[in-house]
């Protein structure tokens, strides 16, 4: 029987009830959340059981909403079961303020540098991580560019009007 | 008759430490083939640990993705695999296809399939040549060039550049298929072949190359699905993980084609599971064209999907024409709005799941643009590969990776 999606929605509701929420499927992809303290329950839950089997993490990475109070960083996880050929999208929120989310570095090697790159550009603190530095930017920096709060281009120059480009 | 003697240095015990070497391969070294560094812990030619550095040529692409329309992303895009820049282009296009739901006519799904095909054997002839210049045959390397040759040309036919191609439009091509072009590809499809037997013959039983490869760098089927490998070096180890035939794009779910596997996901597997991967892209080739060939009379001028919104007017228009004037602006400044919506696509790129992660919030810009890099997934499994092995066939394995800079740090 092919894994259909109300069914990975189903066993999930059952086993965490009120915790997972926000199904939804933009472009064919079951995407869903749950609180942070959560997300390696749902993980292994996801892995261990053996009707839904996603053992694959196709990518995780992370998104700043600065609009959004208490829920400024989104970690997104796509997960994947070769078997099934299914793929889903996992998210938690964060507060930027205490951004500590659990590593999954422990369930899936593949973790380990994906969360070292969400940190070094969003400063998304995965406990538990055995190596939590930075892997693209310099060591000494002391800010996470991704996040909204740093503009590209340099705010000494004048010479760049956004109001030019439509971008106000 | 003199007596032999034996002479020994006989030393107390404990008076030489035993001592490990630090060696850096890299970040500027004719071994990685780009840059990166691997920080090697030696026990005599033993390695005892290793550690990656990468990001010496990060560029800031998903920052600078926040800022720019669509296609002023296509050009970062040329520099992540810059070996295969066209299938990056392409998986770049498909997925703004797949956010503002814009349909391809058949017709261009083929012709697209020629470039990404064509591109995937230019990545894979390099990788595979590479690795017989780092285990000291650099004859095939050479001579293999001159059929890269042939396919850059081809991209330059088509989209006027050869490396970092920026190739394609939201919806098809800039412009159709040249004659030209065709002749092109007719003579790669006739000379290649032979040339990729050749190469395959200097290499897939030749003692020494053999010898320097088997069983160096293995990897399982579960490690290697733990540490999210794809591609060649997934299929290496055994897994017929294929983005190709698992979520098919492009329509390449019309042609027939085989995932070669390995067995033990060594740098020797590596190797042949990308020759056979160049023999199955040159009869998708060879069945792609014959396809081409099948649409006639105004089918066959047919090279974008009709998206006057997305789709670049043709540029004697633009200087000709006010209305096209006003889109060619629209579209490059990208007054477009953008559906809202989050969207991942991936396509398999020459080292595997090349995807995008695009979240829009409707602006003209994406909110959040993350790339799913292969090459930075499955390069944290370097220290699993090598250690317990000697320098020698580290440096082989770093080969048989195909790992690219550009990619590696986006």
């Amino acid at each position: 029987m092919a894994l259909t999606q109300e069914h990975i929605q189903q066993r999930l509701t059952e086993k965490f009830g009120d915790l997972v929420s926000n199904f939804e499927t933009p472009y064919g992809m079951l995407s869903f959340e749950a609180p942070k303290d959560q997300n390696l329950k749902v993980l292994q839950f996801l892995y261990d059981e053996a009707d839904l089997n996603f053992q694959f993490m196709t990518d995780l990475t992370a998104v700043n909403y600065p609009d959004k109070p208490g829920r400024e960083l989104a970690v997104v996880y796509h997960l994947h079961n070769l078997r099934d050929n299914v793929r889903i999208r996992f998210t938690v929120y964060s507060d930027i303020n205490s951004p500590d989310v659990f590593t999954a570095s422990k369930l899936f090697s593949a973790a380990n540098w994906m969360e070292r790159e969400t940190y070094d550009f969003f400063g998304v603190n995965f406990v538990g991580h055995e190596n939590l530095k930075r892997i693209l930017n310099v060591d000494e920096m002391d800010y996470f560019p991704l996040r909204k709060e740093y503009p590209l281009e340099e705010r000494t120059r004048i010479d760049k009007d956004d109001q030019m480009f439509g971008r106000g | 008759m003199t007596e032999h003697h034996q002479h020994h240095i006989k030393l107390p015990e404990g008076s030489i430490e035993k001592q490990t070497t630090t060696l850096n391969v890299g970040p500027t070294h004719p071994a990685t083939h780009g840059v990166f560094q691997n920080i090697m812990e030696l026990d005599g030619e033993q390695i005892v640990s290793t550690e990656q550095t990468v990001g010496y040529i990060h560029r800031a692409f998903e920052k600078l993705a926040e800022r720019r329309p669509l296609y002023q992303i296509t050009t970062l895009t040329d520099r992540l695999n810059y070996c295969s820049s066209p299938l990056n282009n392409m998986g770049w296009h498909l997925t703004c296809e797949k956010l503002l739901g814009v349909q391809t006519p058949k017709r261009v799904d083929y012709l697209r399939i020629i470039i990404m095909e064509l591109s995937r054997i230019s990545d894979h002839l390099i990788c595979n040549s590479i690795m017989g210049v780092d285990t000291g045959a650099y004859t095939g390397f050479m001579y293999i060039m001159q059929y890269r040759e042939l396919i850059y040309e081809i991209y330059e036919e088509i989209c006027g550049s050869r490396l970092t191609t920026n190739i394609g439009r939201i919806g098809g091509f800039e412009r159709n298929f040249t004659n030209t072009a065709f002749t092109k590809l007719e003579k790669f499809l006739k000379e290649y072949p032979a040339a990729l037997r050749e190469l395959e013959n200097l290499f897939t039983r030749n003692r020494i190359f053999m010898e320097r490869t088997i069983g160096t760098g293995p990897i399982s089927a579960e490690r290697a699905l733990n540490y999210g490998f794809t591609g060649p070096n997934l299929r290496a180890a055994g897994v017929d993980y294929d983005v190709r035939v698992h979520s098919p794009y492009s329509s390449y779910e019309d042609f027939d084609f085989k995932v070669p596997v390995g067995k033990t996901g060594d740098s020797y597997d590596r190797f042949l599971v990308r020759n056979e991967e160049m023999w199955q892209s040159l009869s998708i080739l060879n069945q792609a064209y014959k396809k081409v060939q099948e649409f006639k009379g105004a089918e066959a001028e047919v090279f974008h999907a009709d998206v006057p919104e997305y789709y670049l007017p043709k540029k004697e228009d633009v200087y000709t024409k006010m209305e096209s004037l006003i889109w060619h602006f629209k579209i490059v400044m990208g007054e477009v709005d953008m559906p809202k919506g989050e969207v991942y696509h991936s396509i398999e790129a020459g080292n595997g799941e090349l995807g995008f992660y695009l979240v829009s919030d409707g602006g003209r810009t994406p909110f959040r643009l993350h790339f799913r890099r292969p090459s930075f997934i499955y390069y944290q499994a370097y220290p699993e590969l090598v250690i317990g092995g000697m320098l020698s066939d580290a440096i082989v394995v770093m080969s048989s990776l195909n790992l690219i800079a550009g990619e590696l740090d986006a």
